[in-house]
């Protein structure tokens, strides 16, 4: 049988390698992606503990944190959208227009 | 080793092999790919913990709408190796790499020392939970407010995602 840790500690390694992406990468769409697994990793401990302590409450979770990825994917991705549109890019760096 | 235990550590090695490609490749198209197939392992993850229905869920809505949209978006915008040049270890890459690894190490800390007792084998009851009849009762029992209030949130997305992707507006 496989300790409930060993899945934490998968999902400790997910989300770290999530953070490094969002503050290393300049690309808004990878950073997207990078959120993305971040929200993942989240999800496997919920359903992790969820199986372990036999409490379908962390599974209800998981559904409702899918919703939210969906709508902020959309939501994201427009964004992303309008601002290539008005400043031909999606680098981070460049988008400094709410910068003091 | 047992069965179980192949499938679980293979498809860990895959997801965090997947995970850190998603991070490094430098073609957006690449590390979209990259994170389908960490989204199919992580449903494979899902399956090893009796949560069929999340594992299907997971991977309809992720790698079957949420990907498509960023395949999708990536393609309209015709994002190459654009920012090749800029792709250089500088220092904020460095400071945000050790930032990274400060939060890894916290986390390592909270898993060795924070809980002592470790529980070795799932629950009982986890087979009846994973499925769809179980999710569905206590989704329209207990979590019945919840469900209905995620649909406001994603009418508001979609209300938000037609207007801003919308052609500029004239003032």
């Amino acid at each position: 049988m496989i300790p409930l840790s060993h899945y934490l500690l998968l999902s400790a390694v997910i989300f770290s390698v999530g953070v490094v992406g969002v503050m290393t990468r300049r690309n808004a769409i990878v950073v997207f992606m990078c959120i993305e697994l971040m929200l993942n990793s989240v999800n496997l401990t919920l359903v992790a503990f969820s199986s372990y302590l036999g409490d379908a409450t962390g599974q209800m979770l998981v559904f409702f944190v899918m919703v939210v990825a969906a709508a902020e994917a959309a939501v994201g991705l427009a964004i992303v959208i309008s601002l290539f549109r008005n400043k031909q890019t999606v680098n981070i760096d460049d988008i400094n227009i709410l910068k003091w | 080793m047992t069965f179980e235990q192949i499938v679980f550590y293979s498809l860990a090695v895959v997801t965090i092999f997947s995970s850190i490609m998603v991070v490094v490749q430098r073609n957006p198209v690449n590390s979209a790919l990259y994170l389908i197939l960490d989204f199919f392992c992580l449903g494979g993850l899902y399956l090893t913990l009796n949560a069929q229905f999340i594992a299907i869920v997971h991977i309809l809505v992720y790698a079957g709408a949420i990907m498509v949209l960023f395949v999708f978006v990536i393609m309209l915008l015709n994002l190459g190796d654009t920012h090749k040049l800029a792709d250089r270890l500088n220092m904020k890459k460095i400071i945000g790499i050790a930032f990274g690894l400060a939060f890894f190490v916290e986390l390592l800390y909270l898993l060795g020392f924070g809980t002592t007792r470790s529980i070795s084998q799932q629950s009982p009851a986890a087979p009846e939970i994973g499925t769809i009849e179980y999710i569905g009762k206590v989704l329209f029992t207990k979590f019945l407010f919840p469900f209905e209030v995620t649909s406001f949130l994603l009418l508001a997305a979609i209300i938000g995602a037609v207007i801003l992707a919308k052609k500029k507006i004239i003032h």
